[in-house]
C-alpha cells in the first residue's frame, strides 16, 4: 500500500496539490447548501486513516430522523431551495501560494468565519491553526488573507463577520515566510 | 356529602376542572358517578381508538367540549402511513345523530375531510371553537363551511395542518353578522388570501386576541390589519419582508406602537431580517416568541430582539441563534420557563451552532425552566450533569443530538451518566426524550428515578431487553412509550404484559420483535389492540412456517374498550 501512495506523490496530474480526486472535490465545494461534508467523528476517524483520500461519501438519510415534523421539515426545505436559487451569490477568487491556478468561492453561503475556514482547508488540502484576536493564526505555515475594497491586504477573522463580506474583494492563502510579517506566530 | 342535595353537589364538582380530578371523583360513590357524568362538559381522549363514540355519548350525555388524539406521535416523522387511520367522521357523525350540544371540537393528528368539516358545521347550533393540530384531508372549502354555517365562532385555530388550498373565497364566507371572532390562526395556508375579505372580517371582530396570518400577506396588509386590531394579544406575521424606507413600513412601527396588549408574537414566515426592530417597543411585553420558521433570520438580529424581552416565558427559536445567543437569553429571560431549539440543518452536517455550552449557559441563567427541546450537535455527560444540578425543575426534557450513537464528545463515553443525573435530579419528570450513544445503564436509572416518568421516547440505544425491562418494572406512571432502532425483543415485550393495562399506548419499530412474540402478547391480552404495520408487500407476513422469527417492522399497541377498530387499512394487521 505504501508503495503505491509514494508512486501517486510523484505522478504528474492537472489536480491542485494534495487532492486526489478533482472533479468529487468541485462537486463537493459548489454544494455548499447540501452539507455533503460528513460530521466532526467520522472525519477524526477517516483521517486517521486514510490522509489522502477524500472524504467519504454522504450519509444515507434515516426515515424519520431527525425527529421535526415534516411540516417543519418543509419549511426549511424550501428556504434552502430558494436561496439555492435566488441571487447571484458573492463571488470572490481565491489564491493560495504554491498553487497553479486560483479557485473562486461564493461568501453567500456561509453564516460565519468557521463555516468558511472549513470549506478553504477542505479545498485546499491544508489546516490554518487556530485564530487568536490579537496574535492572529498560530500552528499553522498558513494564513487566510483577504484584500478589501480600499486594497488592503487583511487578516481574514478581525472584522465581524456581516462587514467581512461586504468588504472583501478576493482571498489569499500566504504560506511560509510572507505570512509571518501579518501576524502568524509559529 | 351524602347530606347535600344533588345540585349542591354537583356546583362543588364545577370548581373541579381537570379531568384527572374529574374521574377520580366519579370513582368515590354510585352517586357520586352519576352526578360527575352527567355534568361532565369536557372530555379529553387521548387515543380515538381506546373507546367508540357510542360509548362516550352513553357515559357523558351533556358534552360540550371534546378532544380527540388520532394517529401515534411518530406519525409527525413520517413513520406512520398516511392511510394509518384517526379518522374523525365516524365521531362527528355520531356526536350529530345524538344531537349533543357540542361546542368545542380539538383534534390532534386526526384525518378530517370536507364533509366532516360540513357535517360539524351544520350540526351543532352553538358551535363555538374549532382547534386542529396536525390534521390532514381537508381543503379550504372545508373551511368555508366552517366560516358560513357557524353563526357563534369564536375560535378557528389551524397548526400546522396539511391543507389543500383550493384559493377559494374561504375568507368571504363569514356572513357580515359574524362578530364573534376571537381566535382566527391559517398560518400553515399555503395559498393567496382574500385580503380585502380579511381586513373586513378582523375590522368587525371586536374580540380579536389571537390572529395568525400566513406567508401570503404581505407586510402593508399586515399593518392595516394591526391598526384594525389593537386589541391583539397573540401576532402572527406571515410575510415580514420589507423595505424600512417604505411608507408601509412606516406604518407597522406605528401600528405596531399601538398594540400595547401584545404578549405573544410568532410567524416571519418569510421574513427579511433588518427591519425586526420595528417590534422592539412592544418586546418588554412579550411572554411568548416563536421565531422557529424564520430561518432567514441572522443570530445577530435575534440577539437584538431578544434583548429587549426580559418577561419572555417561552421561547421557541433556530439553533443559528448560537451558544451566544443563548447566553443573551440566560442573561436576558429570566422568566423563562419553555425553551425549544430547532435545527436549521437537518443533516447535520458538522456545523456546531448551538452546543452543549448553550444548554449549560440557559440552566445557570434561568430558574424557573421547566420545559426544553433541544436540538445540537455535540453533548457531554459533564454538561448534563451541570444542567440536572442547576435545574431541578424540569418537567419535559427533550434532547435530540442531530448523529445518531453519538457519544460524549470530550470524553468519547456514553450519555448514560448525563441523562441519569437528570432523572435523578428532575423529581418531577413527566416527559423525557434521549439521543445519543446510550447503554442499558441509562435505562437503569430511568427506572430508578424517574418516578413521574410518562411520555418517553427512545432512539438507537440500548445494549439488550435489560434495558426495556428496567423502564417497564420501573416507571410505575408511564403512559406513553415509543421506541424505534434499539434493540428490544421478545422477552421484554412479554415479560409483564399487565403492565400496558396502565399505559395509553406502546410503539416500537426496527426493534428486535417478532410477529410470533407480538401474536403471543395479543393472546395473553385480548383488551389490547396489537397492531403491525408493514407497508412493504413483498414482505407481507406468513401465516405458517418462520413467522416466530419473523422481525416486526412497526408495532404500535395500545389498550381499548372496544376491541378491534374496524377501519384498517390492508398494511395494518391487527392481531
Amino acid at each position: 500500500m505504501d508503495e503505491f501512495a509514494n508512486l501517486k506523490e510523484t505522478e504528474l496530474r492537472l489536480g491542485l496539490p494534495g487532492t486526489d480526486n478533482v472533479s468529487e472535490e468541485r462537486e463537493r465545494v459548489s454544494s455548499c447548501n447540501k452539507r455533503a461534508s460528513p460530521s466532526d467523528t467520522e472525519n477524526e476517524i477517516e483521517s486517521s486513516t486514510r490522509k489522502t483520500e477524500t472524504s467519504p461519501p454522504r450519509k444515507a438519510q434515516i426515515v424519520g430522523w431527525p425527529p421535526v415534523r415534516s411540516y417543519r421539515k418543509n419549511i426549511i426545505e424550501t428556504k434552502k431551495n430558494e436561496s439555492d436559487h435566488e441571487g447571484q451569490g458573492i463571488y470572490v477568487k481565491v489564491s493560495m501560494d504554491g498553487a497553479p491556478y486560483l479557485r473562486k468561492i461564493d461568501l453567500s453561503c456561509y453564516q460565519r468565519y468557521s463555516e468558511l475556514l472549513k470549506a478553504l482547508e477542505m479545498m485546499f488540502k491544508f489546516s490554518v491553526g487556530e485564530y487568536f484576536e490579537r496574535e492572529g493564526y498560530k500552528g499553522s505555515d498558513f494564513v487566510p488573507t483577504y484584500e478589501d475594497k480600499d486594497g488592503d491586504w487583511m487578516l481574514i477573522g478581525d472584522v465581524p463577520w456581516e462587514m467581512f463580506v461586504c468588504t472583501c474583494k478576493r482571498l489569499r492563502i500566504m504560506k511560509g515566510s510572507e505570512a509571518k510579517g501579518l501576524g502568524c506566530v509559529v | 356529602m351524602n347530606y347535600f342535595p344533588d345540585e349542591v353537589i354537583e356546583h362543588v364538582f364545577d370548581f373541579v376542572t381537570s379531568q384527572r380530578d374529574r374521574n377520580a371523583i366519579s370513582l368515590v360513590c354510585k352517586s357520586w358517578y352519576k352526578i360527575e357524568r352527567y355534568s361532565r362538559q369536557r372530555v379529553f381522549i387521548g387515543n380515538c381508538y381506546a373507546i367508540n363514540p357510542e360509548r362516550l355519548l352513553g357515559r357523558f350525555p351533556c358534552l360540550r367540549s371534546l378532544t380527540l388524539k388520532g394517529k401515534p406521535h411518530f406519525a409527525d416523522f413520517n413513520l406512520v402511513p398516511h392511510e394509518w387511520g384517526g379518522f374523525v367522521q365516524p365521531w362527528i357523525e355520531a356526536l350529530a345523530r345524538s344531537r349533543l350540544g357540542l361546542e368545542e371540537l380539538r383534534l390532534k393528528r386526526m384525518v378530517v375531510t370536507d364533509v366532516s368539516l360540513e357535517l360539524l358545521s351544520r350540526s351543532f347550533p352553538n358551535f363555538k371553537s374549532l382547534v386542529l393540530v396536525s390534521c390532514e384531508g381537508f381543503t379550504t372549502d372545508g373551511l368555508a363551511s366552517i366560516a358560513a354555517n357557524c353563526r357563534h365562532l369564536r375560535d378557528l385555530d389551524l397548526q400546522e395542518n396539511e391543507i389543500d388550498d383550493h384559493r377559494g373565497q374561504w375568507l368571504s364566507c363569514f356572513p357580515d353578522t359574524c362578530t364573534t371572532l376571537v381566535t382566527l390562526n391559517f398560518a400553515c395556508l399555503e395559498g393567496e388570501t382574500n385580503l380585502v375579505a380579511l381586513e373586513r372580517l378582523v375590522a368587525r371582530s371586536p374580540n380579536l386576541k389571537s390572529l395568525k396570518l400566513n406567508r401570503a400577506v404581505p407586510l402593508d396588509a399586515l399593518a392595516r390589519l394591526m391598526v384594525c386590531a389593537p386589541q391583539i394579544v397573540d401576532l402572527g406575521v406571515g410575510s415580514y419582508e420589507n423595505d424600512p424606507d417604505s411608507e408601509s413600513y412606516l406604518k407597522l412601527q406605528a401600528a405596531i406602537k399601538k398594540c400595547t396588549s401584545l404578549k405573544r408574537l410568532s410567524g416571519f414566515l418569510e421574513a427579511s431580517p433588518h427591519c425586526l426592530s420595528a417590534f422592539h417597543p412592544i418586546c418588554h411585553n412579550l411572554t411568548s416568541l416563536n421565531l422557529s420558521y424564520a430561518a432567514e433570520i441572522h443570530g445577530s438580529h435575534l440577539i437584538k430582539l431578544i434583548q429587549h424581552c426580559k418577561k419572555l416565558q417561552r421561547l421557541w427559536i433556530l439553533d443559528s441563534i448560537g451558544d451566544k445567543g443563548l447566553a443573551v437569553v440566560a442573561s436576558t429571560c429570566k422568566e423563562l420557563q419553555e425553551l425549544r431549539v430547532f435545527p436549521t440543518d437537518l443533516l447535520g452536517g458538522g456545523n456546531t451552532a448551538v452546543t452543549e455550552d448553550g444548554l449549560v449557559a440557559i440552566s445557570a441563567g434561568c430558574p424557573k425552566l421547566h420545559s426544553i427541546l433541544y436540538f445540537c450537535q455535540q453533548m457531554t455527560n459533564a454538561a448534563l450533569i451541570t444542567v440536572a444540578k442547576n435545574c431541578p425543575n424540569f418537567i419535559r426534557f427533550r434532547l435530540c443530538i442531530l448523529e445518531p450513537n453519538k457519544p460524549d464528545h470530550v470524553t468519547s463515553q456514553p450519555l448514560d451518566e448525563g441523562f441519569g443525573a437528570i432523572v435523578q435530579a428532575c423529581k418531577n419528570l413527566r416527559r423525557l426524550s434521549l439521543s445519543g450513544l446510550l447503554t442499558d445503564q441509562v435505562f437503569q436509572y430511568i427506572g430508578m428515578y424517574a418516578t413521574q416518568l410518562e411520555m418517553l421516547s427512545i432512539a438507537f440505544a440500548g445494549d439488550t431487553d435489560k434495558g426495556m425491562l428496567y423502564v417497564l418494572n420501573g416507571c410505575k406512571k408511564m403512559r406513553k412509550l415509543e421506541i424505534r432502532d434499539s434493540p428490544f425483543g421478545d422477552t421484554a415485550l412479554l415479560a409483564d404484559v399487565n403492565k400496558y393495562q396502565t399505559m395509553r399506548s406502546l410503539w416500537m419499530s426496527s426493534c428486535e420483535v417478532t410477529l410470533g412474540g407480538c401474536k403471543r402478547l395479543a393472546q395473553k391480552a385480548p383488551w389490547l389492540n396489537v397492531e403491525i404495520i408493514n407497508e412493504n408487500d413483498n414482505n407481507r407476513m406468513e401465516e405458517n412456517g418462520h413467522e416466530g422469527r419473523q422481525k416486526v417492522d412497526k408495532l404500535y399497541l395500545y389498550r381499548t374498550v372496544v376491541g378491534t377498530r374496524t377501519d384498517a387499512p390492508p398494511f395494518v394487521w391487527i392481531l
